[in-house]
């Protein structure tokens, strides 16, 4: 017992602990700061400027990031691509930390953030794509975590629990991925309200289509990714089935996006002829979109579509990296680098050092929370007991 | 004093007569929403304003709000280019127009759409738009999203970010507490070049097209909110390019509420046939399986099929072999005693002989 | 039936309106699909 302390006090002093455990600090000053001294302390938000990187990146990309849940569950149980079953669990997983920090960083930009509620209970305020996006992710947040529940029930014990939550599978499925649909797309309508403030490269009625559409992109790639991010650091919690299913996923889901990719490229040419906008392609903002849409929609398609037809699984991980940095960079783009694109520099946003240590803190909370569980829920492996239950 | 002076169109008697005319028939599918028809609002004429500031003194008297930075005597301030705040709900700028030598002034203040964004975005639906042609906040259920302040096209509304535990969204409030009590608007009611002119939004923009009639020489031929983002209850005139007055002439006229209309109608289509093109998905997923699952079994049965007659056979062949050996065992074996027989006999015999003695 | 001077307040009644629906529709997908395939599990391995 002794020695495996030491050995456990030992290994808690990684570079990568160091580092997460001086975030971790950064971060809970600065909380400490914006719910005592307000948001002026530790933002740059402003009247011209009220939504900042914990809107643009907290949520925006966050929400985009965590569609692997829908994409992989939808894949596997509605498409019928059972082969990719040691997937499913992953994807859950990241999927429900990524909305449940989202709702967390979502407190720290809120004004009020105990009437988080309200929308629901005091004013229905149906008009606003807000409403719909809040009501789809509190629910998509439940979904995630009843789909989630089977490997927690596995874990506690609780096996007839467990056999409940197994039935519901399918319905869950559908569920969530009515609710993605529902609120990835009103994501992007959220600016459909404000034409005279976002760049009319990126303003377009399809916005809510084009969110749709990326978010699929986003789930295949962010799968993709992770997988082999967690084959490098839990290698040893995997099991046979994920190990042997993993390299044909990485296969199916690179040939999935590379499919979707060169959808939402049409679409994005469509919208951009639609509007008309062709003259803005050679203004400064017209090369920033061109660099969006040329080098991290088109370009991450071709790549994927040569690692697919040569086999090429280091060109498919690579691809996958660029692509989810095209969805960073689009939903940056829509939120605040193309938004207010009318005013001067002295007006613009740009985000304070604190406002970066939360995004940090967020995303170092949700890879912590990510090891402390597979490492002891059977997420990467099947549950002994439950192997023959999906 | 001021409720007599021609800055002030009769409004309240029109406005008790305007609930009884109210017409009744709505019922066609193509409904145009014109607005509160008794609704007020205020008509800037920037001809008029000479940038004195006494509106924004008087806004900041009648609404409580903390002193400013620099006495409202300080004229230096217009030099800057302001916008609201959680401290000024209303501003005056200065604008350099190369021809004229003057500069000319203009006041923002929240313009009190017809259709505000700020009341389409909110969440908890803490903007209203009243009968009276206001835009009013209720602070007790702001969450504090934000998102108004996104929507707002003329950048409006401020918000108290010093604030950590209660804070609010502030923006002009049309003095809606004193238009209740019969009072003018504090802004209106300190103007003392009737360049803000109060009274019935429809009568406002009658007297608004007088004056560019009477003055075409005077007035650029556009109110200002007439048509803006489905017009607004505060309207402007100018004698020069309203751009040049840093007021947007791109807004478009679709109301606000008819940009996010189209994406939220789509929003119950998803809800009713998402779950059915899913659930076929899943049958198909299910009926591929059995099919597969079906085939593979009478696959398996065949093969075990195949190899059982082919055991059969082997085992038939293997039975024959066997009885072929054993019968040629038999007959060896018969052979053999009759051989072993006769060798006993013969040597029986020979024991038998005489002439063999131990 | 009320009267509606602006777009905001139409949409604002009819919306409400259509998220009870979709807030009825849920639990009646779920019942539709229980009895639909109610007598396939059968069947159904
Ligand atoms: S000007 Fe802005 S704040 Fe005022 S009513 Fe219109 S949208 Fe709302
Ligand atoms: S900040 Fe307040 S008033 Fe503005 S949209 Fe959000 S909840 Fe509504
Ligand atoms: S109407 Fe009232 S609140 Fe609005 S600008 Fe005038 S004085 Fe200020």
């Amino acid at each position: 017992m002794s020695g495996e302390q030491k050995a456990e006090s030992r290994t808690l002093l990684t570079p990568f602990n160091l580092i997460a455990g001086i975030i971790l600090i950064a971060g809970l000053i600065v909380t400490v700061i914006r719910f005592t001294k307000g948001l002026s302390s530790v933002t740059n938000l402003s009247d011209y400027n009220p939504w900042g990187i914990w809107i643009g990146f907290d949520l925006m990309v966050g929400v985009a990031l965590a569609a692997g849940g829908y994409v992989t569950s939808a894949a596997v149980y509605l498409f019928g691509m059972k082969k990719f079953h040691s997937a499913v669990r992953p994807a859950i997983l990241t999927g429900f930390l990524g909305y449940f920090f989202v709702v967390v960083a979502l407190n720290y930009d809120l004004g009020q953030p105990w009437r988080l509620p309200y929308p629901f209970i005091v004013g229905w305020g149906t008009t606003s794509l807000l409403f719909e996006v809040g009501l789809c992710v509190a629910l998509y947040l439940t979904v995630l975590f009843l789909e989630f529940s089977p490997a927690a029930l596995e874990w506690l014990g609780y096996s007839k629990t467990r056999k409940l939550a197994g039935r519901l599978t399918i319905v869950l499925t559908i569920f969530g991925v009515v609710l993605s649909t529902l609120h990835q797309s009103s994501l992007g309508a959220l600016f459909l309200i404000a034409p005279s403030k976002l760049h009319p490269l990126w303003y377009s009625p399809y916005l809510p289509v084009y969110f749709f559409v990326s978010s699929i992109v986003a789930g295949l790639s962010m799968v993709i990714l992770e997988g082999t991010l967690s084959h490098k650091f839990f290698h040893h919690s995997m099991d046979k089935t994920y190990l042997g299913e993993h390299d044909p996923l990485t296969l199916g889901f690179g040939r999935a996006a590379a499919l979707v990719l060169a959808g939402y490229f049409t679409i994005k040419m469509v919208g951009l002829a639609a509007g008309n906008h062709w003259d803005l392609l050679t203004t400064p903002y017209g090369l920033w979109y061109l660099v969006e849409v040329i080098g991290f929609v088109l370009i991450p398609c071709l790549l994927y579509t040569v690692g697919v037809r040569d086999r090429n699984l280091t060109l498919i991980r690579f691809t996958s990296v660029l692509a989810v940095a095209g969805i960073i960079l689009n939903r940056l783009n829509v939120s605040v680098i193309a938004f207010n694109w009318h005013l001067p520099f002295s007006e613009r946003y740009v985000p304070s050092f604190q406002e970066v240590v939360i995004t940090v803190f967020m995303v170092t909370l949700i890879i912590l929370s990510f090891r402390f569980i597979v490492t002891r829920m059977p997420i990467f492996h099947e549950h002994p007991d439950y192997k023959d239950s999906h | 004093m001021a409720i007599s002076r021609r800055r002030f169109l009769t409004w309240i008697g029109a406005a008790g007569a305007g609930l009884s005319t109210v017409n009744t028939a709505q019922a066609s599918t193509l409904t145009q929403f014109k607005g509160h028809p008794e609704g007020l609002g205020v008509l800037h004429d920037t001809t008029r304003c000479v940038g004195c500031r006494k509106c924004e003194e008087a806004c900041n008297t009648v609404n409580d709000l903390p002193k400013p930075d620099r006495a409202f005597q300080d004229m230096s301030v217009l030099e800057n280019k302001r916008r609201t705040t959680t401290k000024a709900f209303t501003v005056v700028n200065s604008y350099p127009v190369g021809s004229q030598d003057q500069p000319v002034f203009r006041k923002i203040q929240c313009n009190h759409c017809l259709e505000p964004a700020c009341a389409s975005a909110c969440f908890v639906r803490a903007f209203k738009k009243r009968a009276d042609g206001a835009v009013v906040y209720d602070p007790s259920v702001c969450v504090g999203c934000r998102y108004c302040m996104v929507a707002c096209p003329f950048e409006i509304p401020t918000y108290e970010y010093d604030n950590p535990l209660t804070p609010k969204v502030l923006k002009c409030t049309f003095c809606a507490p004193r238009i209740e009590k019969g009072l003018l608007p504090g802004c209106v009611e300190s103007c003392p070049k009737e360049a803000l002119t109060f009274g019935k939004r429809n009568d406002l923009i009658t007297l608004a097209r007088k004056r560019i009639a009477r003055h075409p020489d005077r007035y650029i031929d556009h109110i200002y909110g007439e048509t803006e983002m489905g017009g607004t209850s505060w309207l402007g005139l100018a004698g020069v390019a309203f751009k040049d007055l840093g007021m947007r002439e791109d807004l478009g006229t679709t109301p606000a509420p008819a940009l996010t209309s189209g994406a939220l109608s789509v929003v119950p289509m998803v809800v009713g046939l998402w779950p059915v093109f899913l659930a076929g998905m899943y049958g198909m997923t299910v009926r591929r399986e059995k099919i597969a699952a079906e085939e593979t079994r009478s696959e398996i049965a065949q093969a075990v099929k195949e190899t059982q007659t082919l055991a059969d056979e082997k085992m038939a062949k293997a039975l024959e072999k066997a009885q072929a050996e054993k019968r040629t065992a038999l007959e060896k074996a018969e052979k053999e005693k009759e051989q072993a027989l006769k060798d006993a006999m013969e040597s029986f015999k020979k024991e038998n002989e005489p002439g063999e003695e131990e | 039936m009320d009267i509606f001077y602006t777009l905001q307040d139409y949409l604002l009644h009819s919306e409400s309106i259509v998220y009870i629906i979709m807030g009825l529709s849920l639990p009646g997908i779920l019942m539709f699909w229980l009895f639909l395939t109610g007598r396939d599990n059968e069947d159904l391995k």
